[in-house]
């Protein structure tokens, strides 16, 4: 296992794993639609899982409202790549509640096709894994801080 | 691009034909039999094309012209479609087909899709 490799909830580490091994990702995040991280590979501080975890928030609920604007279901996935790097962003429904999940790779070491292939898998396996029958936990601003610390030192091994 | 395929679907033993990005390793056209993973074959031979390339650079062979996978079950043959390397024709076969044919199909269809 990748030491970069930490989950908050443990059913979701074998799954990211094996994605992130099989994929050839640089960075993943495991997230529900409101930005709560579940899981993250290939992070190294704290400060950038809250980035990306915003911002993969803020374009989930962007591409849901143009769909929905547009009326159309939301959008299965996205996907952006540069010269470089790309990154792929997707969600899906679990018995967890709808997940989102945004990987990062490197040209020269994997591909999008690649990164979808093995995120079908992943996605597969997450759904089988989730806990059934679990109401997904609201997160309340009052504790908002308090949760997102403690995420975090879970995700960083604090 | 379906003409192309066409020339490599024709010969006998040949189970698909697919033209693939080389950078990200999507489909770009198809004609396969049911039951063979159109965007897995292409994701993994994409993969494996940037692999080879690099280690073709790094043994100072030059850049790959033609491979051919044997399997027990059957076999892919690629043609890179390009100098830049930016297509792949790739051919899934039955494991006892003429593989010179395939080959020389494989070459014409390159030509025929660029």
């Amino acid at each position: 296992m990748s030491p970069h490799t930490r989950a908050v909830e443990n059913w979701t580490l074998e799954p990211l794993t094996d994605f992130v091994r099989e994929a050839s990702a640089r960075l993943v995040l495991v997230l529900t639609p409101s930005g709560q991280v579940l899981a993250q590979s290939g992070f190294s501080r704290a400060v950038d899982v809250m980035s990306a975890a915003a911002l993969a928030a803020a374009i989930v609920a962007s591409t849901g409202e143009i769909a929905r604007q547009m009326r159309q279901p939301p959008f299965g996935a996205l996907s952006h790549q540069g010269p470089k790097t790309g990154f792929f962003l997707a969600t899906f429904k679990t018995d967890r509640g709808t997940l989102a999940v945004l990987a990062v790779y490197d040209l020269d070491v994997s591909s999008l096709g690649l990164v979808q292939l093995f995120y079908e898998q992943l996605a597969t396996e997450l759904k089988a894994a989730s806990p059934k029958g679990a109401v997904p936990k609201q997160v309340l601003a009052a504790d908002f801080e308090r949760e997102l610390t403690d995420s975090l030192n879970t995700l960083f091994g604090r | 691009m379906s003409a192309a395929l066409d020339l490599i679907t024709r010969v006998r033993g040949v189970r698909g034909a697919m033209l693939v990005s080389t950078e990200d390793g999507l489909v770009i056209a198809e004609q396969l039999m049911e039951g063979i993973k159109g965007g897995a074959v292409a994701a993994l031979a994409a993969s494996l094309a940037g692999r080879l390339r690099r280690a073709m650079e790094a043994a100072g062979t030059g850049a790959s012209v033609f491979w051919h996978l044997q399997a027990e079950q059957g076999a892919l043959l690629v043609v890179p479609g390009d100098a830049a390397g930016g297509i792949l024709v790739v051919a899934v076969a039955e494991p006892d087909v003429n593989i010179g044919l395939v080959r020389l199909e494989l070459l014409r269809a390159a030509e025929a899709a660029l």
